[in-house]
């Protein structure tokens, strides 16, 4: 079978800067991969190196068989869509929903907008009121699912998710989860996840690569860092730190 | 023992062009030399408590309350100079991320020194020495170096550690800190807050931890005070977490993904309309 995502070698570097080191791995299609690791460990960069946002200095990326080259090209676009983190920066301020979600379909030439848009907001549980608000009108998490259906509305097979529930409160988090766990069911997606938090990620992803400087760790299985079958110093230091102070006496 | 601060009835309220918003309603609660908890979602009301007190509540918004004390001063009837005495010296606080907190435009040294001797007459070599022993306090290797440097050549974690040095070089008796540790990676998280521990412990403050993180308050604090719409719907031992009561309480604890947990979907929580009042 075709890896819906295959990354061989891959490296990104800012002039003397490596932001990305010799990075390899493949996802299946329908997977759900998950990408651990703190602040400046690369896990970002490897995301925006697949959606064409970060360039690439050695490597291959392959997405359904298909090597990329530097200039991605509209079907790409169409396969695979990116959701960011911060629901507040990612919205157009001067745009209303509506017309958020027609750029995408105006861009790929799609017909019957008026029905996809309908469907779309459907979907991620907002509902046609939301139509012809603007962003500062909606809470963090309607604006999270406001990107969601952003993302959806082209119908891609791929999700790139980057931190995309960080900046919510606990309770909005769960909700936005389960909407993603829903759609990847109904739609068959592959995801490819980003976060620093484990437990999101052991929740969200089946296997999951830890990373650190840019580089990899190591590779696991989700049901292996649940119980504990961890190899690394490091991955077990996050494990610690996930849960939660601990005063030594 | 006596308590540190008395909060009775605090309301904080914003006027907007569509009517009064009601950011805190009524909010009791005292603190002795221990470390209490404050936890709620964005809109809870928690910050707004932590500035009311500090006294840094936004221009246009009315604090109102039965009774504010701290260390027997009613904090109600004092002077905007006799706040402005107690702010950094007696009250300190510890706001979320470091890289908008510290001046930019200041060595990280210099905003320190500033914090000391805006407090304490003391001459510049003893408060630079002062300002050192500080950050080496909070456990910053090479504090001749970071003392010359600018907040945006530090990383998050050592620009929050200078912080706290900050607001802790005047020997303040209560420490309010907002979120102290939201915007750093977990391993760096731990690493602040077990020096925030210790000093707190060493100096024998009171501390007020804001946060949303109802788990890591509870690993940190004595006692935890939950809120939701700008009221206290719990109050209950850190220890004693698990057995909350309150269904928001119970609902916010559920609704976190757990490793080795297999639920799927996740439970939500069901806002119920009664929880407000």
């Amino acid at each position: 079978m075709t890896p819906a995502l295959a990354i061989d070698g891959l490296s990104v570097e800012y002039d003397d800067f490596v932001a990305l080191d010799d990075v390899s791995l493949t996802v299946a299609p329908g997977e759900s991969f998950g990408l651990v690791g703190e602040s400046g460990s690369g896990k970002s960069t490897l995301l925006r190196a697949v959606a064409g946002l970060a360039p690439v200095s050695f490597g291959t990326i392959t997405v359904d068989g298909k090597r990329l080259g530097g200039k991605r090209d509209k079907a790409f676009y169409r396969k695979v869509q990116m959701v960011f983190q911060d629901p507040y920066g990612s919205l157009h301020p001067r745009q209303t929903v509506d017309r958020l979600l027609l750029e995408p379909l105006a861009i790929h030439g799609f017909d019957d907008t008026e029905g996809r848009i309908v469907r779309a907001l459907d979907e991620v549980g907002l509902g046609v009121s939301f139509r012809f608000r603007y962003s500062h009108q909606l809470s963090g998490g309607q604006r999270q699912r406001v990107a969601i259906a952003r993302a959806l509305i082209l119908e891609p097979s791929m999700l790139l998710l980057d931190e995309p529930t960080s900046a919510l409160d606990a309770s909005v988090q769960a909700e936005v989860l389960n909407l993603l766990e829903q759609l990847r069911a109904t739609r068959k997606l592959t995801f490819v996840m980003v976060s620093h938090d484990l437990a999101v990620v052991t929740h969200m992803c089946d296997r999951l690569l830890v990373m650190q400087n840019g580089g990899v760790v190591e590779q696991l299985a989700s049901t292996d860092l649940a119980a504990r079958r961890v190899t690394t110093d490091y991955t077990r230091g996050l494990l610690v730190a996930s849960e939660g102070f601990c005063r030594k006496s | 023992m006596s308590a540190l601060l008395g909060v009775e009835d605090l309301r904080v309220t914003f006027p907007t062009r569509t009517g009064v918003i009601e950011a805190v309603r009524g909010v009791t609660f005292t603190l002795g030399r221990e470390r209490l908890g404050i936890v709620g979602e964005s809109g809870s009301g928690k910050s707004q408590t932590g500035r009311a007190i500090m006294g840094l509540t936004a221009e246009h918004g009315t604090i109102d309350a039965k009774r504010l004390e701290f260390n027997g001063i009613d904090l109600l009837k004092a002077s905007k100079a006799e706040r402005r005495a107690l702010r950094g010296r007696r009250i300190a606080m510890i706001l979320q991320d470091p890289k908008y907190s510290l001046n930019p435009v200041m060595t990280i040294g210099r905003q320190i020194v500033e914090t000391l001797r805006a407090h304490e007459p003391v001459g510049k070599a003893e408060a630079r020495k002062r300002a050192l022993d500080m950050l080496s306090a909070v456990q910053i290797r090479d504090p001749e170096r970071v003392f010359d440097l600018y907040p945006h050549e530090v990383s998050g974690g050592m620009g929050q550690r200078a912080m706290i040095a900050m607001m802790l070089i005047a020997g303040p008796e209560l420490l309010i800190a907002d979120e102290p540790t939201s915007a750093l990676d977990v391993t760096v998280q731990l690493d602040v807050l077990a020096i925030l521990d210790r000093l707190v412990a060493e100096r024998g403050m009171g501390l007020i931890f804001i946060s949303h993180d109802l788990r890591l308050v509870s690993s940190f604090c004595d006692r935890v005070i939950v809120m939701y719409a700008g009221r206290i719907v719990e109050e209950l031992p850190a220890a004693k977490l698990s057995e909350a009561q309150h269904p928001y309480t119970r609902g916010l604890l559920n609704c976190m993904p757990e490793i080795g947990a297999d639920r799927h979907p996740l439970p939500v929580l069901d806002r119920k309309p009664e929880w407000r009042t």
